[in-house]
């Protein structure tokens, strides 16, 4: 088992399965984080973000879910360290763009700044909810965090571009999750690809909206 | 209808003395080139050019010349094989380039491929990944009757498809991470879509994959490159293959 775990193909799997479980984790945060759209009280969202809070989520799921993206960055960091190191003598000239998609290539760049963009995230929301736990009302802190004059704007930027990156980073993880696992054929990919495109722009498209909604008309 | 003619290209070509040596990338003018010459002619014209003038001519592989040996290599202008699909570089004609061109040309790159010389470099590690894969069960002796064993069309053509590989490096050459999962699914699918392969197929995908990570090949990232440089056209979806092999006999032990 160990032999497995330390091969290309196990590491593959290991990051694959990760990944899949942030994804999954990534459309409840974004079923969740839409109840700010079709409530304009904002107690539907705290519902849910109290039931979030509740010590089952808190002391039950979230360590998995730490864990889940810590396995996910150690093990990124781990394969991508092996793959420089697969080719100690770069190119002069090389040419991808045409063989490759840009998300492709560069998984590892989207990620660590997905990575920059959560962290802000959590100091932003998490921090003050659920370690500081001083927030009665939590949908206020998210519409008070994107409309709060200048810096407002700039932070629903932010937020944009955090979803853009996300997207393409799921635009190449989904299918390429199953790919790594063995689930995929020549029919199985085309397939996967479209559900891949598809979940990328639905998750991102609705992290975009959410602040721009907040920040224009809550 | 007459091929055009190239009057002036640069050709900016990777030398390297020997193994141990540092490289450079060295330019030379050749002119008059036709359109028809295939890529490897023109590197001929040229050495023809550089040993008259008393310089060392460009070491670079090639065998049969028509696409079916996987000895040739070479990176050009940023892309294995060349500028066109399905080919390989003696299949590559200088009608691609155009008047004034300045074609780069590299050996393949990987740690795993050290170049010998020039454009050349060790292949060795594939023929290391295919020797761990071990023999396949089948009895010799005379000539086994045609559809003695039944072997459905797909599969047989699946099979086919991916026999096709002809060892060239291309797909570790183009991929971003070196990585030859492309050949080792190949190698390892062509087998496990057959019955007679099918007896040792645990065996030998654990076996390939453990030579091929121990040679220092990288790990598929899937973008995808490899399939779409491949000269055979090879489908990542060996890869996908080579994992469900791979997953199973982990688990199967």
């Amino acid at each position: 088992m160990s032999s497995f775990l330390s091969s290309s193909i196990g590491k593959k799997l290991i990051m694959s399965l990760s990944g899949l479980f942030l994804i999954v984790f990534v459309l409840v945060h974004l079923i969740l984080n839409s109840f700010l759209m079709f409530d304009s009280t904002g107690e539907l969202f705290n519902a849910g973000a109290h039931f979030m809070s509740l010590p089952i989520i808190r002391f039950g799921l979230q360590p998995v879910l730490f864990g889940g993206f810590i396995i996910h960055i150690i093990y990124a960091i781990t394969l991508t360290l092996q793959n420089q190191k697969a080719r100690p003598q770069k190119y002069a000239v090389q040419n991808l763009s045409n063989s490759s998609t840009w998300s492709s290539r560069n998984m590892f760049v989207l990620g660590g700044l997905v990575l920059v963009f959560i962290a802000m995230h959590l100091m932003h929301f998490f921090v003050p909810i659920q370690i500081e736990g001083n927030v009665h009302d939590d949908a206020q802190l998210v519409k008070a965090l994107f409309t709060n004059g200048s810096m407002g704007l700039v932070y629903t930027g932010l937020y944009v571009l955090g979803a853009i990156l996300l997207g393409l980073h799921l635009a190449h993880g989904f299918w390429s999750a199953f790919q790594s696992i063995g689930f995929s054929n020549k029919i199985w990919k085309k397939r996967l690809e479209k559900v891949s495109y598809f979940y990328a722009i639905f998750v991102a498209a609705g992290f975009i909206i959410i602040p721009l909604y907040l920040h224009f008309f809550a | 209808m007459a091929d055009k003619i190239l009057k002036e290209l640069t050709i900016r070509v990777w030398r390297q003395k020997d193994a141990k040596s540092k490289g450079k990338l060295e330019s030379y003018k050749i002119n008059n080139i036709s359109g028809g010459t295939s890529f490897l002619e023109m590197l001929d014209i040229l050495n023809e050019e550089l040993i008259n003038k008393g310089t060392e001519p460009i070491a670079f592989d090639h065998d049969c010349r028509e696409g079916i040996c996987g000895m040739c290599s070479l990176f050009v202008n940023g892309r294995a094989h060349g500028p066109d699909n399905d080919i390989t570089t003696c299949q590559l004609h200088m009608r691609k380039f155009s008047e004034g061109e300045t074609i780069t040309i590299e050996p393949w790159r990987a740690g795993a491929f050290p170049v010998i010389k020039d454009l050349i470099v060790d292949r060795m590690a594939f023929e290391k990944v295919l020797q761990s894969g071990g023999y396949i069960s089948v009895n010799t002796g005379g000539v086994p009757d045609g559809n003695a064993i039944p072997i459905s069309y797909d599969d047989a053509e699946e099979a086919m498809d991916a026999a096709a590989c002809i060892g060239c490096g291309a797909c570790v050459a183009t991929c971003k991470n070196s990585s030859a999962m492309l050949f080792v699914s190949a190698k390892v699918s062509h087998l496990a879509k057959l019955p007679q392969g099918r007896v040792e197929a645990t065996r030998r995908a654990k076996n390939m994959v453990a030579k091929m990570d121990e040679l220092g090949f990288g790990n598929c990232t899937n973008t995808g490159a490899c399939e779409v440089e491949c000269p055979k056209g090879i489908s990542i979806a060996n890869i996908a293959r080579l994992n469900r092999e791979f997953l199973s006999a982990t688990i199967k032990e």
